[in-house]
């Protein structure tokens, strides 16, 4: 059976993905946001595993992860709200974490688990591409995860031809050298580099995420690549509105009304 | 078995560059050149002369004689608190800022904890008139007034880190952050043997100018370059990776490594990485951390600020897994009273956390012709206050 990114990233539209940190705003609040966040039409979902220090992550991201952890979250905890997801969410998820809490439950017993549940796939930022290529690839792939690799405008052409050989669903493009949710809309520079990568014709589709908030940077983004990836502007839409109105945020960026 | 760096960055298994994508740039550019630069003999000049005429290079190694009588051997304490800002920190500034330089770097950042590295580097950036960029923790900008001060007057901006727990790892992670926003014209001076390859290898080179003195010393004092026991404390582990640096390799020279029990290991307010520590990842590199079962980071806890660190650098993991270097735990209460034997015995106020490693002689019996080298890593002007309070002085 062919993996649920893979056959998303087949259909003839441009993408929506959101993110968000499990556990947060309330500890039990996961399948609720997937249910809606399936509902009101978004395409695929990143859920996040929260972990203590987020290099990767703005303010943003790192006070909803602090918040999830306070609230009890945990890698079990998680797996196991997430045990019969596949009854009432049929769209792609990936779990995106650090690597040191899947390090601490095992990559196989958490690759295993991942694929009993019926996730889709992995982003682990600081999760080296060679570390993966040489160490754990046979691990992901034995499970029938896909392992989403990240790229930014600093890297090199040499290594994003690397990335896009070692990868089998889709690239994650950062839309410009920064931490989540820094950014406020699209300028020349980030135009020109995701003309720039959009022309290499990579085997892998991009998808784009950091700096994207709303219709604008949304349409801007998937002009040039297949999607873009939304997480702060929806964590802080779920701390000033709760998990409920999940509804009106995708739709504002869809530009549904 | 080797102790030293292989080729891939790695310390036996510890050690790598566990890195987000959006730092890659930037670590492998200073992979690429880091060797290169140092090796290049106008670096290395350059570098000798400042730790001589800024620094006050060599740092002497002093045969402390009635505390060598009380003890029944022979100790040496190197005198890193001689240097210039105090302590040993100012080594790997100094090495970093030219660094810096070579690679074409404007703007300079850092993490500090109790604030020794932070005015080491805003030191450095005076010196070279580099913007300077300190990130400290909201928590110890409050407990460190001193420090702060110090690098506001050497022209630093100081950053509070107001995530997380706010203290060192967390002003660890804003400099991180910072870097990933800033990739092209800024160089981030990490303070100790941690972070991502090429980091701990770097700052070691730069700080094993300490054993490289402490060889010539003891030949000039004993007749031998190599001591039987060298001993230093270990917070991040930057002053024992430069005292043991050249020695690494020379079995017959004994390791020993001290870590902050704080009020004891098992008390739940302990640094002892050694004993609390998994292997896992922080700030980018595999090692001994102190965290969750389920993979988070935890706060440690000591009296000393330098050794409130839930890491250690993926070399003294190395030396600690091989069982090359002995790790002793010494208790809060252990190292002020070692710290204040030293004040009466050798008229030296040490800095708490080398205070650490002076008590190592209360836990463990060398023998009477042993030469016993100790890192006396810094000085104890910065922890006067903490001194007052605790002896009620």
């Amino acid at each position: 059976m062919m993996n649920r990114i893979n056959q998303k990233l087949q259909e003839d539209k441009k993408l929506l993905s959101i993110y968000f940190t499990a556990g947060y705003p309330n500890l039990h609040d996961t399948e609720t946001i997937l249910q809606n966040l399936e509902a009101s039409g978004v395409d695929m979902i990143e859920i996040g595993l929260p972990f203590s220090d987020p290099l990767a992550d703005g303010p943003t991201i790192q006070a909803s992860s602090t918040q999830a952890l306070k609230n009890g979250m945990t890698t079990e905890v998680l797996f196991n709200q997430l045990k019969d997801v596949r009854k009432s969410v049929s769209i792609p998820l990936i779990i995106m974490g650090y690597f040191n809490p899947m390090l601490q439950y095992g990559i196989d017993a958490f690759c295993k688990k991942c694929a009993e549940i019926g996730i889709d796939g992995l982003i682990i930022p600081d999760l080296p591409v060679d570390v993966y290529n040489e160490q754990y690839k046979t691990t992901f792939e034995k499970f029938g995860l896909i392992n989403v690799f990240l790229i930014t405008p600093q890297t090199s052409v040499e290594r994003i031809h690397f990335i896009d050989s070692i990868s089998n669903g889709f690239i994650y493009m950062v839309s410009s050298a920064s931490v989540t949710g820094s950014q406020s809309g699209f300028g020349e520079e980030q135009s020109n580099y995701f003309k720039r990568i959009s022309n290499m014709n990579l085997k892998n589709p991009q998808i784009i995420g950091f700096g994207i908030s709303n219709n604008e940077t949304f349409t801007q983004a998937t002009t040039y690549a297949k999607g873009a990836i939304i997480g702060s502007a929806f964590i802080k839409h779920l701390s000033k509105e709760g998990v409920k109105e999940t509804d009106s945020f995708v739709k504002s960026i869809l530009n549904k009304t | 078995m080797s102790y030293n760096i292989n080729e891939k960055g790695y310390y036996g298994e510890f050690g790598g560059a566990y890195i987000p994508e959006m730092l890659y740039p930037n670590v492998e550019e200073l992979r690429q050149n880091y060797l290169k630069v140092m090796a290049e003999p106008k670096f290395q000049k350059e570098f000798k002369q400042l730790l001589k005429d800024y620094v006050g290079r060599p740092s002497p190694l002093y045969f402390a004689k009635r505390l060598s009588k009380k003890y029944n051997t022979k100790i040496y304490l190197k005198r890193e608190d001689l240097n210039h800002t105090g302590a040993h920190k100012i080594n790997n500034t100094i090495g970093q800022i030219l660094m810096a330089q070579r690679l074409g770097k404007k703007r300079i950042i850092a993490e500090t904890g109790a604030g020794q590295h932070g005015v080491a580097t805003a030191t450095v950036c005076a010196l070279m008139g580099l913007e300077c960029i300190v990130y400290m923790g909201e928590i110890d900008i409050a407990r460190q007034a001193p420090n702060v001060a110090r690098m506001k007057m050497l022209g630093a901006t100081v950053v509070p880190a107001l995530s997380g727990s706010r203290t060192l790892k967390d002003a660890t992670n804003e400099a991180i952050r910072d870097w990933i926003n800033n990739p092209v014209d800024t160089h981030y001076i990490i303070g100790s043997v941690v972070g991502p390859h090429p980091y701990p290898d770097m700052v070691a080179r730069f700080q094993a100018v300490i054993s490289e003195e402490i060889q010539w010393q003891l030949q000039e004092q004993e007749g031998k370059t190599k001591p039987d026991y060298v001993i230093a404390c270990v917070g991040g582990g930057s002053n024992a990776a430069g005292a043991y640096y050249h020695y690494l390799e020379d079995t017959d020279v004994k390791l020993i490594a001290i870590e902050a029990a704080g009020l004891g290991v098992d008390s739940g307010e302990s640094a002892a990485t050694s004993v609390l520590g998994k292997e896992g990842i922080i700030h980018g590199s595999k090692t001994l951390l102190m965290q969750t079962k389920d993979g988070q980071i935890t706060e440690p806890y000591s009296i000393s600020a330098g050794l409130d660190y839930p890491g250690v650098g993926p070399m003294h993991a190395h030396l600690y897994k091989s069982g090359r270097a002995q790790f002793i735990s010494i208790t809060d209460n252990e190292a002020m009273k070692a710290g204040l034997e030293l004040c009466k015995l050798e008229g030296i106020i040490p800095a708490i956390e080398s205070s650490h490693a002076l008590a190592v002689f209360e836990q463990k019996k060398f023998k009477p012709n042993d030469v016993v080298v100790l890192s006396l890593s810094g000085r104890g002007d910065k922890d006067l206050e903490t001194y007052i309070n605790y002896f009620k002085l």
